[in-house]
Protein backbone atom coordinates (compact mmCIF):
# COMPACT_ATOMS: atom_id res chain seq x y z
CA UNK A 1 0.00 0.00 0.00
CA UNK A 2 1.58 3.45 -1.08
CA UNK A 3 0.86 5.96 1.36
CA UNK A 4 1.51 10.11 1.01
CA UNK A 5 3.46 10.70 4.18
CA UNK A 6 3.41 14.07 3.27
CA UNK A 7 -0.19 14.40 3.55
CA UNK A 8 -0.28 13.20 7.11
CA UNK A 9 -2.93 15.38 9.40
CA UNK A 10 -2.71 15.80 13.33
CA UNK A 11 -5.58 17.25 15.15
CA UNK A 12 -7.89 19.52 12.90
CA UNK A 13 -8.04 21.95 14.95
CA UNK A 14 -4.79 22.13 16.39
CA UNK A 15 -3.23 25.07 14.03
CA UNK A 16 -3.30 29.37 15.27
CA UNK A 17 -2.77 29.89 11.40
CA UNK A 18 -4.79 32.84 10.04
CA UNK A 19 -4.33 35.06 7.07
CA UNK A 20 -5.34 38.27 7.00
CA UNK A 21 -6.91 39.10 3.92
CA UNK A 22 -6.90 42.60 4.14
CA UNK A 23 -2.70 42.75 4.36
CA UNK A 24 -2.64 39.98 2.25
CA UNK A 25 -1.01 41.02 -1.16
CA UNK A 26 -0.85 37.27 -3.14
CA UNK A 27 2.61 37.76 -3.21
CA UNK A 28 2.71 33.73 -3.19
CA UNK A 29 6.09 33.44 -0.69
CA UNK A 30 4.11 31.77 2.40
CA UNK A 31 3.85 29.09 -0.35
CA UNK A 32 6.98 29.09 -1.17
CA UNK A 33 8.35 28.47 2.36
CA UNK A 34 5.85 26.40 3.61
CA UNK A 35 6.90 22.45 4.06
CA UNK A 36 3.25 21.04 4.23
CA UNK A 37 1.30 22.99 1.25
CA UNK A 38 -1.03 24.09 3.79
CA UNK A 39 -1.43 27.34 1.64
CA UNK A 40 -2.99 28.10 -1.53
CA UNK A 41 -3.59 31.49 -3.57
CA UNK A 42 -7.32 31.40 -4.12
CA UNK A 43 -8.51 34.87 -5.85
CA UNK A 44 -5.09 36.67 -5.17
CA UNK A 45 -5.21 35.76 -1.68
CA UNK A 46 -3.59 33.43 0.54
CA UNK A 47 -5.60 30.77 2.01
CA UNK A 48 -5.02 28.21 4.53
CA UNK A 49 -6.68 24.99 2.37
CA UNK A 50 -5.18 22.49 4.16
CA UNK A 51 -5.23 23.39 8.27
CA UNK A 52 -4.92 20.31 9.69
CA UNK A 53 -1.38 19.42 7.93
CA UNK A 54 -0.44 22.68 9.58
CA UNK A 55 2.66 22.34 11.84
CA UNK A 56 2.84 25.69 13.21
CA UNK A 57 6.72 25.54 11.90
CA UNK A 58 5.77 29.55 11.49
CA UNK A 59 7.97 30.16 7.99
CA UNK A 60 4.54 31.73 6.38
CA UNK A 61 4.79 34.18 9.26
CA UNK A 62 8.57 34.57 8.85
CA UNK A 63 8.52 35.47 5.19
CA UNK A 64 5.21 37.13 4.64
CA UNK A 65 6.08 40.55 3.35
CA UNK A 66 3.16 42.47 4.87
CA UNK A 67 2.72 41.21 8.55
CA UNK A 68 -0.54 39.44 7.50
CA UNK A 69 -0.08 35.24 8.73
CA UNK A 70 -0.55 35.21 12.42
CA UNK A 71 0.54 31.67 13.99
CA UNK A 72 1.58 30.76 17.81
CA UNK A 73 4.62 28.89 16.84
CA UNK A 74 6.62 26.40 19.11
CA UNK A 75 7.47 22.53 19.18
CA UNK A 76 4.44 20.02 18.48
CA UNK A 77 5.67 18.12 21.48
CA UNK A 78 4.23 16.98 24.37
CA UNK A 79 6.97 16.32 26.38
CA UNK A 80 8.16 20.11 25.57
CA UNK A 81 4.63 20.87 27.01
CA UNK A 82 4.51 18.76 30.43
CA UNK A 83 8.32 20.02 30.37
CA UNK A 84 7.68 23.99 30.89
CA UNK A 85 4.38 22.82 33.13
CA UNK A 86 6.68 21.13 35.72
CA UNK A 87 8.75 24.13 35.56
CA UNK A 88 6.21 26.92 34.85
CA UNK A 89 8.13 28.35 31.75
CA UNK A 90 6.67 27.72 27.71
CA UNK A 91 7.55 24.67 26.65
CA UNK A 92 11.07 23.42 26.00
CA UNK A 93 12.38 20.29 24.66
CA UNK A 94 15.56 21.36 26.82
CA UNK A 95 17.42 20.76 23.52
CA UNK A 96 20.91 21.01 23.97
CA UNK A 97 20.50 18.83 27.25
CA UNK A 98 21.04 15.11 27.44
CA UNK A 99 17.18 14.53 27.10
CA UNK A 100 16.71 16.09 24.13
CA UNK A 101 14.52 13.85 21.56
CA UNK A 102 16.14 11.81 18.57
CA UNK A 103 14.70 14.20 16.03
CA UNK A 104 16.38 17.12 17.82
CA UNK A 105 19.50 16.26 15.79
CA UNK B 1 32.99 21.58 20.49
CA UNK B 2 34.87 19.82 18.24
CA UNK B 3 36.03 20.32 14.87
CA UNK B 4 36.05 17.47 12.55
CA UNK B 5 38.54 18.41 10.36
CA UNK B 6 39.69 14.71 9.28
CA UNK B 7 36.36 14.09 8.35
CA UNK B 8 36.49 16.66 5.46
CA UNK B 9 40.37 16.68 5.06
CA UNK B 10 40.88 20.18 5.86
CA UNK B 11 43.49 21.90 4.09
CA UNK B 12 43.53 25.70 4.47
CA UNK B 13 44.42 28.53 1.99
CA UNK B 14 41.80 28.98 -0.75
CA UNK B 15 42.71 32.17 -3.08
CA UNK B 16 40.99 34.94 -2.93
CA UNK B 17 39.90 36.54 -6.81
CA UNK B 18 42.58 38.80 -6.74
CA UNK B 19 45.45 36.18 -5.69
CA UNK B 20 45.89 36.99 -2.30
CA UNK B 21 44.67 34.80 0.41
CA UNK B 22 43.77 36.41 4.24
CA UNK B 23 45.39 35.26 6.83
CA UNK B 24 43.21 32.57 9.22
CA UNK B 25 40.12 33.81 7.44
CA UNK B 26 40.57 31.75 3.79
CA UNK B 27 37.73 28.82 3.35
CA UNK B 28 38.73 25.42 4.12
CA UNK B 29 38.14 22.53 1.40
CA UNK B 30 36.07 19.55 1.39
CA UNK B 31 35.06 16.65 -0.35
CA UNK B 32 32.42 14.55 -0.92
CA UNK B 33 33.89 11.47 0.82
CA UNK B 34 31.83 10.46 3.39
CA UNK B 35 34.63 7.75 5.22
CA UNK B 36 34.24 5.16 7.76
CA UNK B 37 35.28 7.64 10.69
CA UNK B 38 32.64 9.72 9.69
CA UNK B 39 29.75 6.95 9.29
CA UNK B 40 30.65 5.47 12.59
CA UNK B 41 30.07 9.08 14.12
CA UNK B 42 26.84 9.52 12.24
CA UNK B 43 25.70 6.43 13.76
CA UNK B 44 26.66 7.28 16.74
CA UNK B 45 24.47 9.88 16.89
CA UNK B 46 21.47 8.10 16.18
CA UNK B 47 22.04 6.12 19.16
CA UNK B 48 22.65 9.18 21.30
CA UNK B 49 26.44 8.49 21.51
CA UNK B 50 28.09 12.11 22.37
CA UNK B 51 25.26 13.58 20.33
CA UNK B 52 25.97 17.05 21.25
CA UNK B 53 30.01 16.51 19.94
CA UNK B 54 28.48 16.06 16.13
CA UNK B 55 29.63 19.40 15.12
CA UNK B 56 31.61 20.99 12.54
CA UNK B 57 33.76 24.46 12.12
CA UNK B 58 30.79 26.94 10.98
CA UNK B 59 32.78 29.39 7.86
CA UNK B 60 32.82 29.17 4.31
CA UNK B 61 33.99 25.78 2.96
CA UNK B 62 35.09 24.65 -1.07
CA UNK B 63 33.69 21.94 -1.97
CA UNK B 64 34.62 20.01 -4.77
CA UNK B 65 37.24 22.52 -5.80
CA UNK B 66 34.38 25.47 -5.61
CA UNK B 67 34.90 28.41 -8.60
CA UNK B 68 33.82 32.22 -7.98
CA UNK B 69 30.72 31.39 -10.44
CA UNK B 70 30.09 28.20 -8.33
CA UNK B 71 26.57 27.99 -6.45
CA UNK B 72 26.62 29.07 -2.48
CA UNK B 73 24.74 26.40 -0.37
CA UNK B 74 24.10 27.66 3.24
CA UNK B 75 23.69 24.72 6.12
CA UNK B 76 23.88 23.87 9.50
CA UNK B 77 27.07 22.87 11.58
CA UNK B 78 25.55 19.70 12.45
CA UNK B 79 27.85 16.71 11.51
CA UNK B 80 24.89 14.78 10.04
CA UNK B 81 23.45 17.44 7.86
CA UNK B 82 27.13 18.72 6.79
CA UNK B 83 27.79 14.91 5.69
CA UNK B 84 24.68 14.80 3.61
CA UNK B 85 25.10 17.97 1.96
CA UNK B 86 28.74 16.99 0.90
CA UNK B 87 27.56 13.37 -0.34
CA UNK B 88 24.71 14.39 -2.41
CA UNK B 89 26.98 17.04 -4.62
CA UNK B 90 29.51 14.31 -5.83
CA UNK B 91 31.13 15.90 -8.25
CA UNK B 92 29.49 19.29 -8.22
CA UNK B 93 31.43 22.25 -7.18
CA UNK B 94 29.63 24.30 -4.80
CA UNK B 95 30.72 26.75 -1.95
CA UNK B 96 28.83 25.52 1.71
CA UNK B 97 28.34 28.10 4.23
CA UNK B 98 27.70 26.75 7.26
CA UNK B 99 26.17 28.70 9.81
CA UNK B 100 26.87 28.16 13.95
CA UNK B 101 23.69 26.32 14.87
CA UNK B 102 25.42 24.41 17.78
CA UNK B 103 25.73 21.31 16.22
CA UNK B 104 21.91 21.25 15.44
CA UNK B 105 19.87 20.15 12.11
CA UNK B 106 18.45 23.30 10.01
CA UNK B 107 15.08 22.70 11.04
CA UNK B 108 15.32 22.63 14.46
CA UNK B 109 17.77 25.60 14.53
CA UNK B 110 15.49 27.52 12.50
CA UNK B 111 12.34 26.99 14.77
CA UNK B 112 14.88 27.82 17.91
CA UNK B 113 16.47 31.11 16.21
CA UNK B 114 19.52 29.68 15.39
CA UNK B 115 19.73 28.73 12.02
CA UNK B 116 18.54 32.90 11.46
CA UNK B 117 18.52 36.21 9.04
CA UNK B 118 21.46 37.79 11.77
CA UNK B 119 23.71 34.18 12.10
CA UNK B 120 23.47 34.04 8.16
CA UNK B 121 24.27 37.99 7.43
CA UNK B 122 27.17 37.55 10.60
CA UNK B 123 28.51 34.17 8.82
CA UNK B 124 28.53 35.95 5.22
CA UNK B 125 30.50 39.45 6.64
CA UNK B 126 33.07 36.88 8.66
CA UNK B 127 33.27 34.57 5.79
CA UNK B 128 34.44 37.66 3.58
CA UNK B 129 32.21 35.37 0.78
CA UNK B 130 32.28 38.27 -1.34
CA UNK B 131 35.58 38.02 -2.30
CA UNK B 132 35.37 34.03 -3.38
CA UNK B 133 32.06 34.17 -5.49
CA UNK B 134 31.51 37.09 -8.52
CA UNK B 135 27.22 36.19 -7.95
CA UNK B 136 25.03 37.37 -4.70
CA UNK B 137 22.39 34.41 -4.60
CA UNK B 138 22.40 32.42 -1.51
CA UNK B 139 20.20 28.97 -2.07
CA UNK B 140 18.92 28.05 1.35
CA UNK B 141 17.20 24.63 2.73
CA UNK B 142 13.72 25.31 2.36
CA UNK B 143 13.08 24.42 6.26
CA UNK B 144 15.41 26.95 7.40
CA UNK B 145 12.69 29.48 6.05
CA UNK B 146 11.32 29.22 9.95
CA UNK B 147 14.66 30.93 11.10
CA UNK B 148 15.51 33.50 7.97
CA UNK B 149 13.01 36.43 6.74
CA UNK B 150 14.24 36.05 2.86
CA UNK B 151 13.42 40.03 2.31
CA UNK B 152 15.59 41.12 4.93
CA UNK B 153 18.53 39.02 3.55
CA UNK B 154 17.51 40.44 0.13
CA UNK B 155 17.88 44.22 1.49
CA UNK B 156 21.90 43.54 1.95
CA UNK B 157 22.26 42.98 -1.73
CA UNK B 158 22.03 38.95 -1.49
CA UNK B 159 19.19 37.20 -2.99
CA UNK B 160 17.76 33.92 -1.08
CA UNK B 161 16.53 30.84 -2.70
CA UNK B 162 14.90 28.11 -1.14
CA UNK B 163 16.48 25.23 -2.50
CA UNK B 164 14.69 21.71 -1.64
CA UNK B 165 13.99 19.71 1.65
CA UNK B 166 16.05 17.18 1.24
CA UNK B 167 19.68 17.58 0.42
CA UNK B 168 19.48 14.05 -1.94
CA UNK B 169 17.38 16.74 -4.50
CA UNK B 170 20.10 19.37 -4.49
CA UNK B 171 21.49 17.89 -8.23
CA UNK B 172 18.48 17.99 -9.77
CA UNK B 173 17.83 21.26 -8.33
CA UNK B 174 20.92 22.90 -9.89
CA UNK B 175 20.72 21.22 -13.16
CA UNK B 176 17.22 22.40 -13.41
CA UNK B 177 18.49 25.57 -13.30
CA UNK B 178 16.97 25.65 -9.07
CA UNK B 179 13.27 24.85 -10.28
CA UNK B 180 11.50 22.73 -7.47
CA UNK B 181 9.27 19.52 -8.15
CA UNK B 182 6.12 19.51 -5.48
CA UNK B 183 7.75 16.54 -4.29
CA UNK B 184 11.01 19.06 -3.53
CA UNK B 185 8.83 21.50 -1.48
CA UNK B 186 7.12 19.19 0.83
CA UNK B 187 8.41 17.13 4.08
CA UNK B 188 6.69 13.36 4.39
CA UNK B 189 7.17 11.24 7.34
CA UNK B 190 8.16 7.89 5.54
CA UNK B 191 9.27 4.56 7.12
CA UNK B 192 12.58 5.35 7.09
CA UNK B 193 12.16 8.46 8.74
CA UNK B 194 10.03 7.06 11.45
CA UNK B 195 12.08 3.82 12.05
CA UNK B 196 15.43 5.82 12.72
CA UNK B 197 13.78 7.52 14.75
CA UNK B 198 13.14 4.12 17.50
CA UNK B 199 17.04 3.05 18.26
CA UNK B 200 17.15 6.77 20.71
CA UNK B 201 13.81 5.80 21.93
CA UNK B 202 14.61 2.54 23.14
CA UNK B 203 17.65 4.40 24.73
CA UNK B 204 15.01 6.31 26.30
CA UNK B 205 12.99 3.90 27.66
CA UNK B 206 15.61 1.16 28.60
CA UNK B 207 16.81 2.88 31.74
CA UNK B 208 13.20 2.75 33.24
CA UNK B 209 13.80 -1.60 33.08
CA UNK B 210 14.45 -2.07 36.72
CA UNK B 211 11.37 -0.35 37.68
CA UNK B 212 9.10 -2.06 35.76
CA UNK B 213 10.85 -5.35 36.13
CA UNK B 214 10.20 -4.30 40.14
CA UNK B 215 6.65 -3.37 39.65
CA UNK B 216 5.65 -6.72 37.46
CA UNK B 217 7.09 -8.26 40.39
CA UNK B 218 4.90 -6.67 43.06
CA UNK B 219 1.86 -6.97 40.95
CA UNK B 220 2.68 -10.49 40.96
CA UNK B 221 2.26 -11.00 45.29
CA UNK B 222 1.49 -12.71 47.45
CA UNK B 223 4.98 -15.13 46.70
CA UNK B 224 3.87 -18.84 46.40
CA UNK B 225 3.11 -21.35 43.76
CA UNK B 226 1.37 -19.03 41.13
CA UNK B 227 3.99 -16.41 41.70
CA UNK B 228 6.09 -17.16 38.89
CA UNK B 229 2.87 -17.24 36.25
CA UNK B 230 2.03 -13.95 37.30
CA UNK B 231 5.27 -12.52 37.26
CA UNK B 232 6.06 -13.47 33.62
CA UNK B 233 2.62 -12.61 32.57
CA UNK B 234 3.11 -9.10 34.04
CA UNK B 235 6.44 -8.89 32.72
CA UNK B 236 5.24 -10.03 28.87
CA UNK B 237 2.54 -7.17 29.53
CA UNK B 238 4.71 -4.86 30.77
CA UNK B 239 7.83 -5.22 28.48
CA UNK B 240 5.95 -5.63 25.36
CA UNK B 241 4.51 -2.66 26.02
CA UNK B 242 7.81 -0.85 25.93
CA UNK B 243 8.10 -2.28 22.32
CA UNK B 244 4.75 -1.11 21.67
CA UNK B 245 5.48 2.09 22.29
CA UNK B 246 8.48 2.98 20.86
CA UNK B 247 8.66 0.57 17.87
CA UNK B 248 5.36 -0.72 16.93
CA UNK B 249 3.91 3.13 16.89
CA UNK B 250 5.96 4.57 14.77
CA UNK B 251 5.71 1.46 12.74
CA UNK B 252 1.86 1.71 12.20
CA UNK B 253 1.40 5.31 12.63
CA UNK B 254 0.10 6.23 9.15
CA UNK B 255 -2.57 3.47 10.04
CA UNK B 256 -3.76 3.99 13.25
CA UNK B 257 -6.71 5.64 13.96
CA UNK B 258 -7.83 8.83 15.52
CA UNK B 259 -6.30 12.19 14.99
CA UNK B 260 -4.92 12.67 18.33
CA UNK B 261 -1.55 10.29 19.53
CA UNK B 262 -2.87 9.33 22.83
CA UNK B 263 -5.74 7.54 20.89
CA UNK B 264 -3.36 6.19 18.59
CA UNK B 265 -1.84 4.63 21.21
CA UNK B 266 -4.90 3.62 22.96
CA UNK B 267 -5.86 1.93 20.39
CA UNK B 268 -3.05 0.06 19.77
CA UNK B 269 -2.40 -0.50 23.29
CA UNK B 270 -5.48 -1.78 24.10
CA UNK B 271 -4.89 -4.37 20.97
CA UNK B 272 -1.38 -5.13 21.69
CA UNK B 273 -2.09 -6.17 25.42
CA UNK B 274 -5.00 -8.11 24.46
CA UNK B 275 -3.06 -9.85 22.33
CA UNK B 276 -0.23 -10.54 25.08
CA UNK B 277 -2.26 -11.23 26.88
CA UNK B 278 -4.13 -14.16 25.44
CA UNK B 279 -0.54 -15.59 25.21
CA UNK B 280 0.68 -14.79 28.50
CA UNK B 281 -2.61 -16.77 29.53
CA UNK B 282 -2.61 -19.75 26.85
CA UNK B 283 2.01 -20.13 27.15
CA UNK B 284 2.37 -19.43 30.96
CA UNK B 285 -0.85 -19.81 32.26
CA UNK B 286 -0.96 -16.27 34.13
CA UNK B 287 -4.83 -16.32 35.51
CA UNK B 288 -6.93 -13.14 33.39
CA UNK B 289 -7.05 -11.37 36.50
CA UNK B 290 -3.96 -10.63 37.39
CA UNK B 291 -3.58 -9.76 33.22
CA UNK B 292 -6.14 -7.07 33.50
CA UNK B 293 -4.60 -5.80 36.64
CA UNK B 294 -0.64 -5.59 35.28
CA UNK B 295 -3.00 -4.23 31.42
CA UNK B 296 -4.27 -1.21 32.44
CA UNK B 297 -0.81 0.50 33.47
CA UNK B 298 0.17 -1.32 30.80
CA UNK B 299 -1.91 0.15 28.36
CA UNK B 300 -1.48 3.93 30.11
CA UNK B 301 2.54 3.34 29.24
CA UNK B 302 1.96 2.77 25.61
CA UNK B 303 -0.36 5.43 25.09
CA UNK B 304 2.12 7.76 26.89
CA UNK B 305 4.94 6.80 24.79
CA UNK B 306 2.89 7.40 21.63
CA UNK B 307 2.53 10.81 23.08
CA UNK B 308 5.78 11.41 23.50
CA UNK B 309 6.42 10.05 19.96
CA UNK B 310 4.80 13.90 18.55
CA UNK B 311 7.82 15.33 19.48
CA UNK B 312 9.61 12.99 17.21
CA UNK B 313 7.25 13.69 14.02
CA UNK B 314 7.85 16.53 11.21
CA UNK B 315 3.74 17.46 11.45
CA UNK B 316 2.45 17.65 14.82
CA UNK B 317 1.52 21.44 15.95
CA UNK B 318 2.08 22.80 19.58
CA UNK B 319 -1.14 24.12 19.74
CA UNK B 320 -2.40 20.05 19.03
CA UNK B 321 -0.08 19.00 22.01
CA UNK B 322 -1.12 21.42 24.27
CA UNK B 323 -4.74 20.01 23.48
CA UNK B 324 -3.65 16.54 23.91
CA UNK B 325 -1.75 17.24 27.22
CA UNK B 326 -5.05 19.18 28.90
CA UNK B 327 -7.32 15.80 27.97
CA UNK B 328 -5.06 13.00 29.01
CA UNK B 329 -2.96 14.22 31.43
CA UNK B 330 -5.61 13.47 34.05
CA UNK B 331 -7.15 9.98 32.94
CA UNK B 332 -3.52 8.96 32.50
CA UNK B 333 -2.52 9.91 36.08
CA UNK B 334 -5.62 7.98 36.98
CA UNK B 335 -4.51 4.60 35.31
CA UNK B 336 -0.96 5.30 36.80
CA UNK B 337 -1.88 5.54 40.29
CA UNK B 338 -4.53 2.72 40.08
CA UNK B 339 -2.12 0.49 39.20
CA UNK B 340 0.75 1.48 42.02
CA UNK B 341 -2.15 1.27 44.22
CA UNK B 342 -2.94 -2.32 42.86
CA UNK B 343 0.62 -3.20 43.36
CA UNK B 344 1.00 -2.27 47.27
CA UNK B 345 -2.21 -3.92 47.69
CA UNK B 346 -1.04 -6.71 46.20
CA UNK B 347 1.56 -6.49 48.54
CA UNK B 348 0.10 -5.89 51.38
CA UNK B 349 -2.04 -8.93 51.43
CA UNK B 350 0.99 -10.91 50.58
Amino acid sequence: MVFDTTKLTYLRNGSSLSIDPDKCTGCGLCIDVCPHAVLDLVEHRAVASAPARCMECGACRMNCPSGAIAVTSGVGCVAAIVNGMMNKSSPSCGCGSKRSKAACS
Amino acid sequence: MTASSASCGCSPKIGRRDGSTPPDLAPRRASSHVGVADMLKGWGARWGFRRMDRQVEPGLYSLNDARSDSPVLVTSNYQLTFDAVRQELEGIGAWLLVLDTGGVNVWCAAGKGTFSTKELLERIESSRLTEFVNHRTLILPQLGATGVRARDVASTGWRVVWGPVLARDLPEFLRSGSKKTPAMRTIAFDLRDRMVLAPMELVHVVKWLPLFVAFAAMLAFPPGEEFAGRFLGNGMLLLGSLLLGSVVFPLLLPWLPFEAFGLKGLALGLAGNAILGILAHLWIGTPWHALVAAGLPATALVVWLAMNFTGCTTFTSQTGAALEVKVAVKPLLAATLAGIATALWRMAAG
